[in-house]
């Protein structure tokens, strides 16, 4: 009763890495809470799951396995969740802010009316007063986010609410294994009991998942641009780059907005957080929503013409000129340099 | 051919995307008033699934429903120029303060009122608070199905709709029941621009907030009904006000900070061939490239 749970995203074949990451907070919590750490794993074909989990430094795994539960619909996740939660009242639950997560979460916080918050960037353990009702709480999670568009971050807390759920993107947390045979008990659910007739009614008819287009999260050095490469075409020198350091292209939000490239190039808060050894910003300003998505990069350079540019603050190097002189000078020095 | 009730769900919302220094005071605290208010794009994706589900099934109905002081109207208006119907203003001071669940309360209780409906739409998520809470926590509360991050409504028969939607790293095709919860994905097709006929027609279209005493043309909210932005208040709703705003809301919010980060002590090169040489062969050096 009122431990940390951990939702596991089960993605056909293995345990989604935010998962095994959130187990990993999810531990350093429990530690601090002094309560175990379950995890739920909902999904088909389950069999050897727990050598995945378990090493996390889980206690008990509760396992759902039913052809229905994979690929993932909203309402037998929901069902199985709000019906455990009610037996076993965690204080908190944690779950990846993927397309699942997010689709999830919000349904199980609704029936049980317990307090959600989205994309948190960091969780602690801590006390809080309530100024209005004077009541104080120990133990709160501290659900720390960045709002209003990354320009501001809000710690939230669910004083009277149960279980505190929170959700976090991928890459933000660090997964650590516990211990490889770490021992902790299995719970194998009879799925009915769970999961009603008429939470069936959504089908998958077609899938098509690729294999991401890019490894930006995984990236030992990234090129990244931003609006200041003034047009698609700028963004053509990045990829030459990034070609001859073997590294990945990422981009700010501006560059986005502005049509310079994909989607999921995007770095920051409301994309993908790198953490590469080397990080090149070329012509991005470093709007706080995009430092939150890089800022633990081993060594930083920002090549940008303006020698007051936000991101030059948390820079190693400032290169002070226009990236289209900069980066083809780049490349030349490497090629004659490197052997 | 069936005739669907359909209820876009939108949200006036501070445009984010473009804060300016002054858009912050020095405090760290937002200033709103710095920030032009904006219909939230996602929502916009949304209006246009409704409006070309009203094309292909004739005798469809949208109506939108948002939530937010007497200004928010605006909203409303520009749903109507779009194409839509009619529309409802939730406005309350108890609904103030609301958290994600606070606002699901309110706006399925408001749903409850509007009557019997097919399908809901709604943005993915609100470009002030990214949190994609509001839709699922709607679909739960109305008890019925939900289907997020859609691309595209493809089908929709007597009792079915199939609806291709993001998932992570590529996409889907669902079928679910009707009446359903769907939130729309940025990557849907973007909404149509405003009709000049609409826009002639409803552009004095006003809630009860904005109207003012002695006001020219008020003539016209006697004769043109649809001129009259319906605005609800918690008891018309039939709402409970311990569910609504501040109270109805289990998240509360601690502290707001500035971001701050860690200044690094950086060494600035100039944008010369042999700085740039510099710079390659100490990182070469360094074996942090090559």
């Amino acid at each position: 009763m009122n431990n940390v749970f951990v939702y596991c995203e089960w993605e056909g074949t293995a345990v989604a890495e935010v998962s095994q990451e959130l187990l990993t907070k999810g531990r350093k919590l429990a530690d601090t809470l002094g309560c175990k750490l379950e995890a739920i794993v909902a999904g088909a074909d389950l069999s050897g799951v727990e050598s995945q989990v378990l090493p996390y430094g889980v206690d008990v795994l509760h396992i759902f396995d039913d052809k229905d539960l994979y690929p993932y619909t909203s309402l037998p996740h929901a069902s199985i969740l709000i019906n455990l939660f009610r037996e076993e009242k965690p204080q908190i639950c944690l779950m990846g802010a993927t397309v699942i997560g997010r689709d999830l979460g919000p349904r199980v916080s609704s029936a049980l009316h317990s307090g959600l918050t989205a994309d948190c960037t960091s969780l602690e353990i801590g006390p809080y007063e309530d100024k209005k009702s004077g009541k104080s709480y120990d133990n709160l999670l501290y659900q720390i986010r960045p709002a209003f568009g990354g320009n501001i971050v809000a710690t939230i807390v669910n004083p009277e609410n149960r279980p505190q759920m929170a959700t976090v993107r991928k890459g933000v947390m660090k997964r650590e294994v516990v211990s490889p045979d770490y021992k902790g008990n299995i719970v194998r659910h009879k799925v009915a009991d769970y999961v009603s007739d008429t939470d069936r009614v959504v089908r998958v008819l077609e899938r098509h998942v690729q294999k991401a287009a890019n490894n930006l999260s995984g990236a030992p050095i990234v090129v990244a641009g931003g609006y200041g490469m003034g047009s698609k075409e700028g963004f053509d020198m990045l990829y030459e780059l990034a070609e001859v350091l073997h590294a990945e292209v990422g981009a700010s939000r501006a560059a986005i907005d502005a049509g310079y490239c994909d989607h999921s190039l995007q770095i920051g808060q409301t994309g993908v957080t790198v953490r590469p050894k080397l990080y090149i910003a070329c012509g991005i300003s470093g709007q706080i929503q995009h430092i939150a998505g890089m800022q633990e990069s081993g060594i930083i350079i920002s090549i940008n013409s303006d020698p007051a540019a936000p991101i030059n603050s948390i820079a190693d190097y400032v290169v002070v000129g226009r990236v289209e002189d900069v980066i083809p000078k780049m490349i030349k020095s490497y090629k004659q340099n490197s052997k | 051919m069936q005739k669907l009730r359909i209820i876009v769900l939108a949200k006036q919302v501070p445009d984010t995307r473009n804060v300016g220094k002054d858009a912050m005071t020095p405090e760290g605290t937002v200033n709103r008033a710095a920030l032009p208010a904006i219909f939230n794009p996602e929502d916009l994706n949304a209006l246009e699934q409704a409006l070309r589900l009203k094309e292909r099934f004739p005798g469809s109905t949208v109506h939108v429903l948002t939530m937010g002081p007497g200004r928010a109207a605006e909203v409303i208006r520009e749903a109507l120029y779009r194409g839509a119907d009619g529309g409802y203003l939730l406005s309350d001071r108890a609904f103030a303060g609301a958290d994600t669940l606070a606002t699901s309360y309110a706006l399925a209780t408001a749903i409850k009122k509007i009557g019997d409906f097919d399908i809901i739409l709604g943005g993915r998520q609100a470009i002030d608070g990214d949190t994609a809470q509001v839709g699922p926590q709607v679909a739960q509360k109305l008890g019925v199905a939900q289907i997020t991050y859609a691309e595209e409504i493809i089908d929709v028969t007597e009792s079915r709709i199939t609806v291709r939607r993001h998932i992570d790293g590529g996409v889907e095709v669902v079928e679910g029941p009707l009446p359903v919860v769907i939130t729309v994905n940025g990557s849907a097709a973007p909404c149509r621009p405003a009709n000049a006929k609409l826009v002639q027609k409803y552009k004095r279209a006003k809630g009860r907030q904005e109207r003012t005493e002695g006001e020219p043309y008020a003539h016209l909210y006697d004769e043109r009904p649809y001129l009259n932005i319906t605005e609800w208040g918690v008891a018309d709703v039939d709402g409970d006000t311990a569910q609504c705003g501040l109270s109805g809301s289990p998240t509360k919010v601690k502290q707001v900070e500035n971001i701050v980060f860690q200044a690094k002590e950086s060494k600035t090169i100039t944008d010369s061939d042999a700085d740039i040489e510099g710079l390659i062969c100490e990182l070469l050096a360094a074996h942090t490239i090559g």
